[in-house]
């Protein structure tokens, strides 16, 4: 499924410059790193709430193909601006964590790992 | 593009790793600077991408790179990673000045973790670091003394043919 497909579905916003609409092959969820580092796999949306610049690094080292920040939380502009840096789109919805993992899979997604 | 592309030689001072050695660099990392963190495993990231060295593979090295780059900026006071590759494999070897871990086996399981509340609000003390490193390396070597720091070595093996 296209990025674009799930901002639609979602209804979140676009944090960072609109680019390329990458192909989400999986879902994970997760506040913890180590967790997202040990079991998602390459093209994978990274749904957290942790906005600090180490959900940007994590997901460019594990290959994720985006970032979805739930609970109305937003990173700072020194982490949106990496994010830029290394292509990596940004994502931010209202909705908690367990309602967008609950949507994702009725669209037929399935965990990461 | 292969990794034969690199004509960098490995200078006489690592001359133990091997005289092999393709490319080699060595990079400061500065214990509690989260801003910093993550910046070394992202330049060995663009340097193996540009060696011509397949996604997955690149993907375990800097995997486990990461979390060691992390485990320095959460425990240690100081370290540096030298990175290192040769026609076969690629080699890092991670060093820090910090309280070191006390008992190796303990902090090998999943789930054990001694970082603070502080270091989890940054997303890390899961306990999983060193399992993803050791799961993420083809060698994978640890060595520690209290009250001084940690040592490891991390090996990935490019060239399987």
């Amino acid at each position: 499924m296209k990025l674009s497909h799930i901002i639609e579905k979602i209804n979140c916003d676009l944090l960072t410059e609109p680019g390329p609409d990458p192909e989400i092959t999986s879902c994970l969820a997760s506040d913890m790193m180590s967790d997202v580092l040990a079991f998602s796999v390459p093209g994978a949306l990274l749904i957290t709430g942790l906005v600090n610049s180490q959900s940007v690094r994590t997901a460019d080292v594990a290959d994720a193909a985006a970032i979805l920040y739930v609970r109305g939380k937003l990173p700072d502009e020194k982490t949106i601006e990496l994010a830029g840096e290394l292509d990596i789109p940004l994502l931010a919805t209202q909705m908690t964590m367990f309602d967008v993992c609950g949507m994702l899979h009725c669209e037929g997604f399935e965990g990461a790992c | 593009m292969s990794a034969g592309c690199f004509t960098v030689k490995v200078s006489k001072e690592h001359a133990d790793m091997g005289d092999d050695a393709l490319y080699q660099k060595e990079f400061p990392v500065h214990g509690g600077d989260f801003d910093k963190a993550g910046e070394v495993s992202t330049q060995i990231k663009a340097i193996l991408k540009a060696a011509g060295i397949p996604d997955d593979l690149i993907r375990r090295v800097v995997i486990a790179c990461y979390e060691a780059e992390m485990n320095v900026v959460i425990h240690a006071d100081s370290g540096n990673i030298r990175f290192l590759l040769t026609p076969t494999n690629i080699q890092i070897y991670i060093r820090d000045r910090g309280p070191g871990i006390e008992d190796i086996e303990q902090a090998m399981k999943e789930g054990f973790s001694t970082a603070s509340d502080e270091m989890r609000e940054m997303g890390f003390g899961a306990g999983m670091g060193l399992p993803n490193i050791k799961k993420s390396s083809d060698g994978f070597e640890i060595t520690s003394t209290v009250g001084e720091g940690t040592e490891l070595k991390i090996v990935i093996e490019h060239n399987q043919s």
